[in-house]
C-alpha cells in the first residue's frame, strides 16, 4: 500500500513527463556534442586547449571552397526565393482558386528527392529539356551538370522544393492582417496595388525577418539534391560543406570534422538566438 | 455612348487583369508540377520507347532526347516487373516503412509529454532548456554528424536500423510543434478538470491529447515527409545494402534500367502523396507554426 502510493507520487510528478525526452536529448545530442567540442580543442600531442585544429581548418583549401560555395548559394537563393514566393503569395491571397493552386505549389515539398533525380537528369542533361527550351529562343545550350552552371541546378532544386513552404509562411502572415483594414481601404477607393503597397507589405515586416532565417536554415538541406544529382565528387561549383564533411568522415579526419562542426554550430546558435529574439518581440 | 464604351473598356481591362494574375499563378503551378508529370508519363512507356528516347543520355546515340507526353504504347510492364520479380525492392521498401514508422512512434512517446511539460508546468531552468531545444531543432546534420557517430559507435549499434531511428526519435522539432498546439488550450479548461479531481496524466490523456491533436498531427505529417526522404543519416550510419532505405537504393539503379527507376520512383512517391493530400491542412499549420511561432 505504502509503496504503491510512493509509485503513484513518482508517476504523477511533472518530471515523469519530461525525463524520457530530456534523457534522449542529453544522450544523443548534448553529451556527444560536448565530446566533439573537447576533441576539437585537442591536438595530436594531447595538449589541451590548442587551436591547431581550427587553424588547420582555415588553411584547408577544400574547406574554403565549401564555405565559399555555401555562402554564395545562400546569398543567391534566399533573396530569389523570398521575392518569388512573396509574389506568388500576394497573387494567391486574392485568387479565387487559392485552395487548388496552393496544393499544386506546395506539392514539390512532399516529393522525395530520390524520386526526382531521374527527372532532373532529363531536364538538365546537355541535350535535355531545359536546353531544348532555351533553344527555342536560340540560346546556346549549357552543360548544366558539368561545369560552372551546376550551381544553378542547385539553385533551381532549392527553389522548386522550398517555394511552396515559404509561400505558406507568407500566407500565414497575411492571414493575420485584419480583414476590416483591407475592406476599409477598398471602401475609401484604393485599388489592389495601392493596398498591397501601403497595407499588406508594411504589416509583413516582422514575418520577413523570421522567414529569412527559416529559409537560411533550410538551405543546408540542399545537399540531398547535390548528392543525388552529382554524387560524392560533384563539379567544383556544387561542392558543399556536407560533401567535405563526408569526405573527412571517410578518411577519419576527426580533428578537422570536429573543428568544422563546432564552427558551424557557433554560427547556427547565433542565428537561432537572433530568431528567438524576433519571436519574443511584441508585435 | 462614348462614355459607355469607356466604362466597358475599363471593365474588360479590369477583368483581364484579374484573370492575368490567376493565369500566371496557374502557369507557375504547372511548372512546379512538370517533373511529376514527366514521371507519370514515363512510367507507362515501353522499354523500347524509353531506350530510343533516352539514347543520348545512355551514350548509345546522338542528338536530343525524345519524350512524348503521350506514350506510344502504354504499358504497365515496369510496375508489374518491380512488384512481382524484384524481391530486393520489397526489402528496401519495407526498410523505409519500418524506419519511418518507428521514428514517428518514438517521437510521439517522447515529444508529446515533453511538449506538455513545456506548455503546462513550470520548472527550474525551463527557459534555458527550451532555448536548447530550439537550437537543436534547427541544427543541420553536418553539425550533428560526428556527435551522433560517436555515441552510436559507443553503443555499438552502427549499421543497424537503430542507428538511424534512435537519434531521429530524439529530434526536438516535434516537441516544438506539439508545444504550440498544447499552449493554445485555455487554462480554465484544465483548471476545471483539476478541480474535479483529475490527476496530471488524466488531464494529459483526456484533455491535452484531444485538444492538442492539431499540433501532434502537424508534427506527424511533417515528420513523415522528412523521414521518408531521409538521406544523410542512412548514408553515414548504414553500410549493408540490404538495410538501405528506398531513398538510398533508388539512386543506385543505373540509367540503363530507366523503366525500373521510374516504377520505383512512382512507388516511393505514392505514400508521400497520400500523406500530403490527407494531411495538407495539418501540414500548412505545421509550416506556419515552425516559421511564425503560432
Amino acid at each position: 500500500m505504502k509503496s504503491g502510493r510512493k509509485w503513484n507520487c513518482i508517476l504523477q510528478s511533472k518530471w515523469t513527463f519530461m525525463v524520457p525526452s530530456l534523457t534522449g536529448t542529453f544522450v544523443f545530442a548534448v553529451l556527444p556534442f560536448l565530446e566533439v567540442l573537447r576533441r576539437s580543442l585537442w591536438d595530436e600531442k594531447k595538449n589541451f586547449f590548442s587551436v591547431v585544429n581550427y587553424a588547420n581548418l582555415w588553411e584547408n583549401e577544400a574547406y574554403r571552397l565549401a564555405v565559399k560555395n555555401t555562402v554564395k548559394f545562400v546569398g543567391v537563393c534566399i533573396p530569389l526565393l523570398l521575392v518569388l514566393s512573396l509574389a506568388l503569395a500576394l497573387g494567391l491571397f486574392q485568387s479565387r482558386w487559392m485552395k487548388f493552386l496552393k496544393s499544386a505549389l506546395l506539392l514539390p515539398m512532399a516529393v522525395p528527392t530520390a524520386v526526382v533525380v531521374f527527372v532532373w537528369k532529363l531536364i538538365f542533361f546537355k541535350e535535355g529539356f531545359l536546353n531544348m527550351f532555351l533553344g527555342l529562343f536560340s540560346l546556346k545550350p549549357v552543360d548544366w551538370l558539368g561545369g560552372e552552371a551546376a550551381f544553378f541546378v542547385l539553385v533551381i532544386s532549392y527553389i522548386w522544393k522550398n517555394m511552396g513552404y515559404t509561400m505558406v509562411l507568407w500566407l500565414a502572415a497575411m492571414a493575420a492582417i485584419p480583414k476590416e483594414m483591407l475592406e476599409a481601404a477598398k471602401v475609401d477607393g484604393s485599388n489592389g496595388i495601392q493596398s498591397i503597397h501601403f497595407m499588406v507589405l508594411p504589416s509583413l515586416k516582422p514575418a520577413f525577418y523570421t522567414i529569412t532565417i527559416v529559409s537560411f536554415l533550410n538551405s543546408f538541406k540542399v545537399f540531398r539534391e547535390a548528392y543525388l544529382v552529382a554524387g560524392s565528387y560533384p563539379p567544383k561549383t556544387m561542392y558543399l560543406l556536407q560533401h567535405l564533411f563526408n569526405n573527412w568522415f571517410i578518411n577519419l579526419e576527426l580533428g578537422k570534422i570536429s573543428a568544422g562542426g563546432v564552427t558551424m554550430a557557433v554560427v547556427f546558435v547565433f542565428v537561432t538566438l537572433l530568431l528567438q529574439r524576433m519571436w519574443d518581440k511584441p508585435e | 455612348m462614348k462614355e459607355f464604351l469607356y466604362i466597358k473598356g475599363k471593365k474588360i481591362r479590369k477583368i483581364c487583369l484579374r484573370y492575368l494574375g490567376d493565369i500566371i499563378l496557374l502557369g507557375a503551378a504547372l511548372l512546379m508540377c512538370f517533373p511529376i508529370l514527366l514521371l507519370l508519363t514515363g512510367v507507362v512507356k515501353s522499354t523500347g520507347e524509353l531506350k530510343d528516347g533516352l539514347a543520348p543520355i545512355l551514350g548509345i546515340g546522338e542528338g536530343r532526347i525524345h519524350w512524348n507526353l503521350l506514350p506510344l504504347y502504354p504499358t504497365g510492364e515496369h510496375l508489374m516487373d518491380i512488384l512481382l520479380f524484384k524481391p530486393q525492392f520489397h526489402v528496401v521498401f519495407w526498410n523505409s516503412m519500418k524506419i519511418t514508422a518507428c521514428i514517428l512512434a518514438g517521437q510521439l512517446f517522447l515529444a508529446a509529454p515533453m511538449a506538455w511539460g513545456f506548455a503546462r508546468f513550470s520548472f527550474p531552468g525551463k527557459k534555458v532548456i527550451f532555448t536548447l531545444y530550439v537550437i537543436l531543432m534547427l541544427m543541420p546534420f553536418q553539425v550533428m554528424m560526428l556527435p551522433s557517430y560517436l555515441i552510436l559507435n559507443a553503443m555499438d549499434i552502427l549499421d543497424t536500423h537503430m542507428a538511424v531511428i534512435l537519434p531521429a526519435m530524439c529530434s526536438t522539432l516535434p516537441v516544438f510543434l506539439m508545444y504550440q498546439g498544447f499552449a493554445s488550450i485555455p487554462k480554465e479548461c484544465i483548471e476545471a478538470a483539476q478541480i474535479d479531481g483529475a490527476d496530471n496524466w488524466q488531464v494529459f490523456m483526456h484533455l491535452g491529447l484531444p485538444l492538442g491533436s492539431g499540433g501532434i498531427l502537424s508534427a506527424m505529417v511533417l515528420g513523415y515527409l522528412e523521414y521518408w526522404n531521409m538521406l544523410e543519416q542512412p548514408m553515414t550510419f548504414l553500410k549493408t545494402t540490404a538495410k538501405f532505405p528506398l531513398s538510398l537504393f533508388l539512386p543506385q539503379i543505373s540509367m540503363e534500367q530507366a523503366g525500373m527507376v521510374l516504377a520505383a520512383s512512382l512507388i516511393m512517391l505514392v505514400p508521400a502523396m497520400f500523406v500530403f493530400f490527407a494531411g495538407q491542412d495539418y501540414l500548412e499549420q505545421g509550416i506556419a507554426v515552425s516559421g511564425l511561432k503560432g
